[in-house]
């Protein structure tokens, strides 16, 4: 199967620089199942058409994800992803995803944004105490 | 790898006191794409016509695709902003002054670019709108296949669909032949894109210089209460406070977090130009970053 260039996109103006971001979507769609061992991905030449970004960004990003063995490079063949990626795709993600998307449903009712709900997840992974010794909330984003 | 564009002390003074460039060390690697950012009149100009050999060094040095710019000039495509060329002119002819005057000119390539974008052979260059002109005067530097692009706001006068096909052409030169491209412009969102290393001018001097994802992950933006980097040793490169919150840009090369009572972030890509654009000039580092 290869896989449509559709796969990578770019957020400009992020503060996660744009290889990152790609290699992250690699990460993501193998954690989801999306792509699996063995999936061509597009060529640097068709990631850099799709998305008019710099070569040398694609690239780096390509041997990030080579160094992490997530991908292997065929010489004049293509990338593919690894038959054994250091990340394999998480049989319990769809378990896991089902109340958080709930959660995430509750928290968007409670006016949250999009960056407000990331940030929240974020505490939540640095800070495993966090909510517990505050004080009541006033309720939810003014 | 060898230095596709290297300058050591390098200025030039406008007259007798007018510097529009001084102390300018540079040292761009091969293969780069490299966004040239400042204010008008921070010598962006300046700093591309003397890589283009066209403006005297007044002091120090520069090397353009391996040598002296005047012994390069086959090797180094340069666009001057405007994109100026011979108003009376025909298309075809400007490119087959473009022929005649280069080796290695592709002129097959460049008829067929111009005939893609839909521009006709006979029209006067006087006849076409800025944007064709810009895409004729980038049609030249593109079939002159260049070690060195200097590109001096190429895409200022371009729609957004011609923009993206110019992006297309300018990478394939890159990837196929290893160019080295050095590119001014203001619109610094669209940078983040385009280029993977970065200068900063400012007041005719280097602010910045490097590759861009390190150069981000040495800066930090931290947010705190109403002047919270006073005293703190934070090396700060501009700061703003709104509603008693001040935020600063700050370069931290060690692993040093804020305290609590701050909230850290890394800098998207133009926090941190507009930071190094911004800042006071006073407290600004001197030395280019490595």
């Amino acid at each position: 199967m290869v896989l449509e260039v559709a796969v990578f996109r770019i957020d400009a103006g992020s503060d996660v620089p744009i290889y990152r971001q790609l290699v992250q979507q690699v990460r993501r769609d193998v954690m989801l199942g999306r792509l699996r061992p063995g999936d061509q991905l597009p060529s640097v030449k068709e990631v850099v058409d799709a998305l008019s970004v710099n070569p040398n960004t694609v690239v780096k990003a390509f041997s990030e994800l080579e160094h992490q063995g997530m991908i292997v490079r065929r010489q004049g063949v293509g990338t593919f992803l690894a038959a054994a990626p250091p990340l394999a795709s998480l049989a319990v993600a769809p378990k896991l995803l089902a109340p958080l998307a709930r959660w995430v449903e509750r928290a968007r009712q409670d006016g949250l944004s999009a960056e407000q709900i990331r940030m929240l997840l974020e505490v939540a992974l640095d800070e495993p105490a966090a909510g517990q010794d505050d004080r009541p909330a006033a309720g939810g984003a003014a | 790898m060898s230095a596709a564009l290297r300058c050591a002390g390098l200025g030039h003074r406008y007259g007798r006191r007018l510097w529009g460039l001084r102390d300018c060390d540079l040292d761009v690697p091969a293969g780069r794409v490299v966004a040239l950012v400042g204010p008008n009149g921070s010598g962006k100009t300046t700093l591309m016509s003397m890589a283009a050999g066209l403006l005297p060094v007044t002091e120090g040095t520069v090397e353009a695709a391996g040598g002296a710019p005047a012994r390069r000039l086959d090797r180094i495509g340069f666009v001057a902003q405007d994109a100026p060329l011979w108003l009376r002119l025909r298309v075809a002819d400007v490119l087959d002054i473009g022929r005649c005057m280069n080796r290695g000119f592709d002129a097959v390539m460049a008829a067929e670019r111009v005939r893609r974008l839909g521009i006709r052979p006979r029209a006067r260059i006087s006849a076409l709108s800025g944007g064709e002109r810009a895409q004729v005067a980038l049609t030249l530097v593109l079939a002159k296949r260049p070690e060195l692009f200097l590109l001096d706001e190429p895409m200022a006068n371009l729609d957004p669909l011609a923009r993206r096909e110019f992006l297309g052409s300018m990478f394939e030169a890159c990837q196929e032949t290893g160019s080295t491209v050095l590119y001014s412009s203001h619109a610094v969102t669209e940078l983040e894109r385009v280029c993977d290393y970065l200068i900063v001018l400012r007041a005719g001097r280097v602010r910045l210089a490097g590759d861009i994802d390190e150069l981000r992950s040495r800066h930090r933006v931290i947010r705190g209460p109403d002047g919270w980097p006073a005293g703190g040793g934070w090396q700060v490169i501009s700061q703003h406070t709104m509603a008693g919150q001040t935020t600063a840009l700050v370069r931290c090369d060690d692993a040093r977090r804020p305290g609590p009572g701050l909230q850290d972030a890394a800098p998207a890509f133009d926090e941190l130009v507009l930071g190094y654009l911004d800042g006071d000039t006073a407290t600004l580092p001197e030395e280019a970053a490595a």
